[in-house]
């Protein structure tokens, strides 16, 4: 946890993130544009202010643990974690080429992934695993589970949530991108999600809401240790395709192969949004 | 039948695991069998995480991926079926040393039913890459496979029955762990058998063919995978396979797809529950034998493999 940490250079890291993000998106295979890109703030707070890791050695035992649950949005974290560090931004080049280690959904061989993710409802049960771990060996080290809001349909989230409480896990923290779509649309329309915040504290869990595009809340949220005894729910309420007006908040964001006219375009909105900022991100 | 259950070996085991090995955690799913147990100094690593296999699986993964050695404790079709993609993905795709022990395997939960039983576990943890798929014939095997397992970098899927199942004849070498254990030679034909009552059937097969003067050399394949296929299917003769399991994917088709990539390999013939559900009541020495695992379908299906005239016409209903 870095306490030299400045705004500017933390919206430096997600708009290089984004760029990313739209390359990637711009490969043969295309990629999980939308809820990448809702997250990005999420695990540039996260990797950048957040979690005690290490590029140089990403296996340290007493490392902080970040699950990402919600797998499909790989890209995210693989931008991420090039932007911290843990292998050159070159690399991302090989994202989906054959014989390449960048699959959609990532797995460990990829330098600081912890975890193979993508189906769904994964992530909890993991990180009720790492956080009791880190209890049995009286350890202070974090974990995070990065959750998507469609990926809470799956039972198996809610047997851990259940789980957590129960042992009253106050190292595990779960953060939700709250993007509020899934594939066939609204989650409230397809199968409802609300009251989400009530829920997860009848679950036990003690809950935080914040606007998950808001880099110094989510540091301030994320940065400080939950109440004793018990876990942390994080609602992270963001917005699906963040930074491309031309796909924000819309579902067809969720998976896109962008044409060299669309990677032009969403370049120059990013590159539009950095000028505009003057390094705030507002 | 005084002999011991292989769960309740396995159980008698735990603590002094607990007590060797500060990697060792117990992940119970509310199964009882754990019940008055004395963890002593170790009581922190016994957790029951209640009726949630799906999330006894993935806890298992983050403690096994943070350095730990979980035991996981639920029944076999939990384990199989239910909690499978986590066993799957979680587990085996990494590799984990996670070593799940199940219970009511095959037919083990007898009266309880259909939905208990579990007649498809080999076939869907032998799938598994990496996954070793251990089937102890008595409770002293269990205890000794399982000392062996600390040896085994990766998953183990473990079955333990329920009840203590009629105790065959020790074997000429103490079981080991990758190794087709010979429990009685002969020079006409090959009998294969896991699990403590198609062992016995095995044995008592053998010797119903003895007396015809047919000589079966018969193995207890405690370890379906890793299959010891050169052993079993080395000779002589024809191969005869028996298992409390569907006839498909389980012991007789590791069996089977060995000796069919084997040039000039054995005859396979499989002595296995039919393809059926077993509905109704009866305890597993009753389901058992209605499924048709018994020493005369056993000994009918070698006499058929060796070209001899069938002694008499067994039901294989």
């Amino acid at each position: 946890m870095s306490e030299s940490v400045e705004a500017a250079d933390l919206e430096a890291h997600c708009a290089r993130v984004r760029e990313r993000i739209v390359e990637m998106c711009a490969s043969v295979e295309g990629g999980h544009l939308g809820g990448s890109m809702s997250l990005v703030e999420i695990l540039v707070a996260l990797y950048f202010a957040v979690l005690r890791v290490d590029p140089a050695e990403p296996e340290a035992p007493g490392r902080d643990r970040l699950v990402l649950s919600k797998g499909h949005a790989g890209i995210g974290l693989y931008a991420v974690l090039a932007e911290r560090g843990f292998f050159p931004a070159e690399d991302l080049a090989g994202y989906a080429e054959p014989g390449g280690r960048f699959s959609a959904h990532p797995t460990p061989a990829i330098p600081g992934v912890e975890v193979p993710t993508g189906s769904l409802g994964h992530g909890l049960p993991l990180g009720v695993g790492f956080a009791l771990a880190a209890r049995l060996s009286g350890s202070a080290r974090r974990c995070f589970v990065v959750l998507g809001d469609g990926e809470l349909q799956e039972g198996s989230v809610w047997e851990a949530a259940m789980a957590a409480a129960s042992l009253r896990l106050d190292g595990l923290t779960a953060v939700v991108d709250r993007n509020g779509l899934q594939i066939t649309g609204g989650t409230e329309d397809v199968v409802g999600l609300e009251p989400l915040a009530d829920r997860w504290r009848a679950f036990g869990w003690a809950v935080v809401e914040v606007d998950g595009h808001d880099l110094g809340a989510l540091v301030d949220v994320l940065g400080k240790p939950g109440p004793p005894d018990r876990p942390v729910a994080v609602i992270a309420r963001t917005v699906k395709g963040r930074g491309l007006p031309f796909v924000e908040g819309q579902v067809r964001s969720h998976y896109a192969r962008l044409g060299d006219r669309q990677r032009r375009r969403a370049h120059a909105v990013l590159r539009a949004a950095r000028r505009a900022d003057g390094g705030t991100g507002r | 039948m005084s002999a011991r259950a292989c769960r309740d070996a396995y159980r008698d085991l735990v603590p002094e695991l607990m007590a060797a090995d500060p990697r060792v955690v117990c992940l119970d799913s509310d199964t009882g069998l754990f019940a008055g147990v004395d963890f002593g100094g170790a009581a922190d690593r016994y957790v029951n995480l209640g009726i949630a296999e799906q999330n006894l699986m993935g806890v298992a993964a983050g403690l096994a991926q943070s350095g730990f050695v979980p035991y996981v404790n639920t029944m076999a079709a939990f384990a199989a079926t239910r909690a499978l993609e986590a066993v799957k993905i979680d587990i085996a795709l990494c590799g984990l040393p996670v070593r799940i022990m199940a219970t009511h395997d095959g037919l083990a939960a007898g009266h309880l039913g259909p939905t208990h039983h579990c007649l498809e576990d080999l076939a869907v943890m032998r799938l598994l890459p990496g996954m070793t798929v251990l089937v102890p014939h008595t409770a002293d095997a269990a205890e000794e496979l399982i000392r062996q397992c600390a040896d085994v970098p990766g998953p183990v899927y473990m079955r333990l029955g329920r009840k203590a199942a009629p105790e065959p004849p020790p074997g000429l070498e103490p079981p080991r762990l990758g190794r087709a254990q010979l429990l009685r030679d002969g020079a006409d034909v090959t009998i294969a058998a896991t699990g403590p009552y198609p062992v016995l059937a095995a044995l008592d097969a053998a010797a119903l063919l003895a007396a015809d003067g047919v000589q079966a050399r018969v193995f207890n394949v405690h370890t379906v995978r890793p299959l010891d296929a050169g052993v079993v299917l080395a000779g002589p003769g024809p191969v005869v396979t028996v298992e409390e399991h569907w006839a498909s994917g389980g012991l007789g088709s590791a069996v089977a797809e060995a000796a069919a990539e084997l040039p000039g390999g054995p005859r396979v013939l499989r002595v296995a529950v039919p393809d059926a559900f077993v509905p109704g009541a009866g305890d597993q020495a009753h389901l058992v034998a209605r499924a048709g695992i018994t020493a005369e379908a056993v000994a009918a299906r070698a006499r058929r493999a060796l070209g001899r005239r069938p002694v008499r016409r067994f039901s294989e209903t």
